[in-house]
């Protein structure tokens, strides 16, 4: 269609024939290109797929066809949900999915309405000293979170924070990518919208609460989906921070547990995908906010 | 910087007399607002961003330690030359450097590849976004289980496929000092080449349908329209990935600490490991964060050079 609509501009009586001709070439090789292509991804689909699924057939397993190795894995067509069964009956992942929720909930709520309210400040009013605060900001990106594992530590310690769920959240709640996707999206929201609040003599806190956030759900959503996934995934920072078998969030559960499992392969399957369980779940609930966001932020590990 | 265009919108809106004389009373009022909204956020980051930076540079001048309070007696710059003289700080940038080489070129490349075979896809693109980017979600706790069963000698899935192939399979990748690395590699390419993916899929919705379709006209083939126009167009998200995966690679920590601990011997440790085990093992903080301050020197070079990279990149797009 797009190029039967392209072929009259080049309609010009010397090259009439010329482009037809060559179009009708370019047409055969996109065909084959395009078959050559969906053969080419879809193998490469199925190798990205191969350890998931791996992973799940071993956790169907029973542990001890499991210990003879992957291709009595893949030949048993016994499925069983013993190793999921013995997890949730042992309660340990429990307190996991307990430590790990409450962590990443908390953190995100904190993070997207400190960084909201920061962004706001930035794009919208007018102060003195803003250009320090964009400084800092900007070099807030570039600090490497994971570097100051030590001095986080040491303060935690100092303020008697270690060993509760605040040693996880509180240093997770300044992510300065946050004010900056927000600034970014609050930047394009048209100013008369609250220009008219404020003539109507809205406050700053009403206009940001009642104008602002609600024009602002799907950066909202991107900002609380990452934060989350973030510090679901978090594994450096409660490993040191927590020792506290009780307060274990899931990743560090599992790290923990790793080495008594011995040979129970089906169970250290079924473990890797029990951690992995909600965002999957959260994944294909919220698709487009999280790759949106992750292309929005450009963000990484 | 950023003042410029909010005094130039100022000026602009001036001829309406009302609201400029609304304004400027508002905007005194404006600061101290300013400041309220920004203190929740602001208390957070010099707390947790900005101290703790700090605090890690002053304490790499001292021997300050876990086990007693305080900062300990001023070290000067011993911590920075033990680091600079051990050898295992430059095994461990070594095998950094080791990380981002064995995993930068295949994130780069495959992700492209991936992105632009899926971009042509008429149908089913929901299935390779599925495929490529769910690993990327996944825990790194996750990924390193599902791979360390994988690579188990003998019996693992990536055993049983070389016997399959008629290799004989030797120790495991992971328990050999040369292949360990690799194998991390390998883990690390299949959980994040979504990110990457996600990035070039963005880049290649940018691209206006009708470069393509005039290249077409002019009779360019498939390859050629990917050569002339989508490889030089993408090129300011290939450096943003190479840059991102170059910061990411110098802050591996996970994987390596739950797949092979930094072992065999110390063949896998990396800085964060190190780092981690000098202030936490050793209960040596003082030396450790020297060790972090050296990191965070390089990450800060790498993220300098990626802002002005990426300006002077906007700017000749501009």
């Amino acid at each position: 269609m797009a190029l039967t609509e392209a072929r009259p501009r080049t309609k010009s009586p010397i090259s009439a024939a010329a482009p037809v001709a060559t179009s009708g070439k370019a047409g055969v090789s996109g065909r084959t290109f395009s078959i050559v292509s969906a053969v080419v991804l879809t193998v490469f689909a199925i190798v990205w797929l191969i350890p998931s699924l791996f992973a799940l057939k071993t956790s169907l397993t029973d542990n001890g066809v499991a210990a003879t190795g992957a291709t009595n894995i893949l030949k048993n067509w016994n499925p069983t949900l013993h190793s999921f069964a013995s997890y949730f009956q042992a309660g340990d992942i429990w307190n996991w999915y307990a430590a790990s929720a409450i962590t990443s909930v908390v953190t995100a709520v904190l993070t997207v309405l400190f960084g909201s309210m920061a962004a706001y400040a930035l794009s919208r009013l007018k102060f003195r000293g803003q250009n320090t605060v964009l400084l800092l900001i900007l070099l807030g990106i570039m600090i490497p979170t994971q570097v100051l594992i030590v001095p986080i530590f040491q303060e935690l310690g100092a303020v008697n924070l270690l060993n509760t769920y605040w040693s996880v959240i509180f240093p997770q709640v300044p992510a300065v990518i946050a004010v900056f996707i927000f600034k970014q999206f609050f930047d394009g929201i048209p100013r008369e919208l609250e220009e008219a609040a404020r003539i109507d003599g809205a406050g700053l806190w009403k206009i940001f609460w009642s104008v602002i956030l609600p024009l602002s759900r799907p950066v909202i959503a991107a900002v609380t989906i990452l934060t989350f996934v973030g510090v679901w995934n978090n594994l450096l920072l409660p490993l040191f921070v927590l020792s506290n078998p009780n307060l274990m969030t899931v990743p560090v559960g599992l790290a923990s547990v790793q080495g008594s499992f011995g040979l129970r392969y089906a169970d250290i399957q079924a473990g890797a995908l029990l951690a992995a369980l909600p965002l999957i779940v959260l994944y294909l609930a919220f698709q487009r906010q999280i790759v949106e966001g992750v292309t929005g932020s450009g963000l990484k590990g | 910087m950023t003042a410029a265009p909010a005094m130039t919108r100022a000026t602009r809106t001036s001829p309406h007399t009302l609201a400029t004389k609304r304004r400027s009373p508002l905007s005194g009022g404006d600061s101290r607002g300013a400041w309220l909204f920004l203190a929740p956020f602001g208390l957070f980051y010099v707390a947790f961003l900005l101290g703790p930076t700090v605090w890690m540079l002053i304490t790499s001048f001292f021997n300050t330690s876990t086990v007693k309070t305080g900062l300990g007696s001023f070290a000067g710059f011993k911590n920075y030359g033990e680091m600079l003289g051990r050898a295992d700080f430059w095994s461990a940038m070594w095998h950094t450097l080791q990380f981002t080489l064995y995993t930068t070129p295949p994130l780069v490349v495959l992700a492209f590849v991936f992105a632009i075979l899926t971009n042509r896809v008429r149908r089913g693109q929901w299935f390779f976004r599925l495929a490529f980017f769910l690993p990327y979600i996944l825990p790194s706790a996750t990924i390193s289980l599902i791979w360390v069963f994988i690579f188990t000698p003998g019996s693992g899935l990536w055993a049983s496929a070389q016997q399959a192939v008629g290799i004989t399979p030797g120790a495991g990748v992971l328990a050999s000092p040369a292949t360990a690395m690799i194998g991390i590699a390998i883990a690390t390419v299949w959980w994040t080449l979504g990110f990457n993916f996600v990035l070039y899929l963005a880049g290649l919705q940018e691209i206006p349908r009708e470069l393509y379709e005039a290249a077409a006209v002019d009779g360019a083939t498939t390859w050629e329209q990917i050569r002339f126009i989508t490889l030089p167009l993408l090129g300011r998200t290939t450096t943003l990935v190479i840059l991102l995966q170059i910061i990411a690679s110098l802050k591996i920590f996970d994987q390596v600490y739950l797949m092979t601990s930094g072992g065999p011997g110390i063949s896998t440790q990396v800085a964060l490991t190190l780092i981690t085990g000098t202030a936490f093992t050793d209960n040596r903080v003082g030396a450790g964060s020297a060790a972090s301050v050296l990191l965070f020197i390089v990450i800060i070079v790498i993220a300098v050079v990626r802002q002005i990279i990426d300006r002077s990149l906007a700017r000749k797009a501009a």
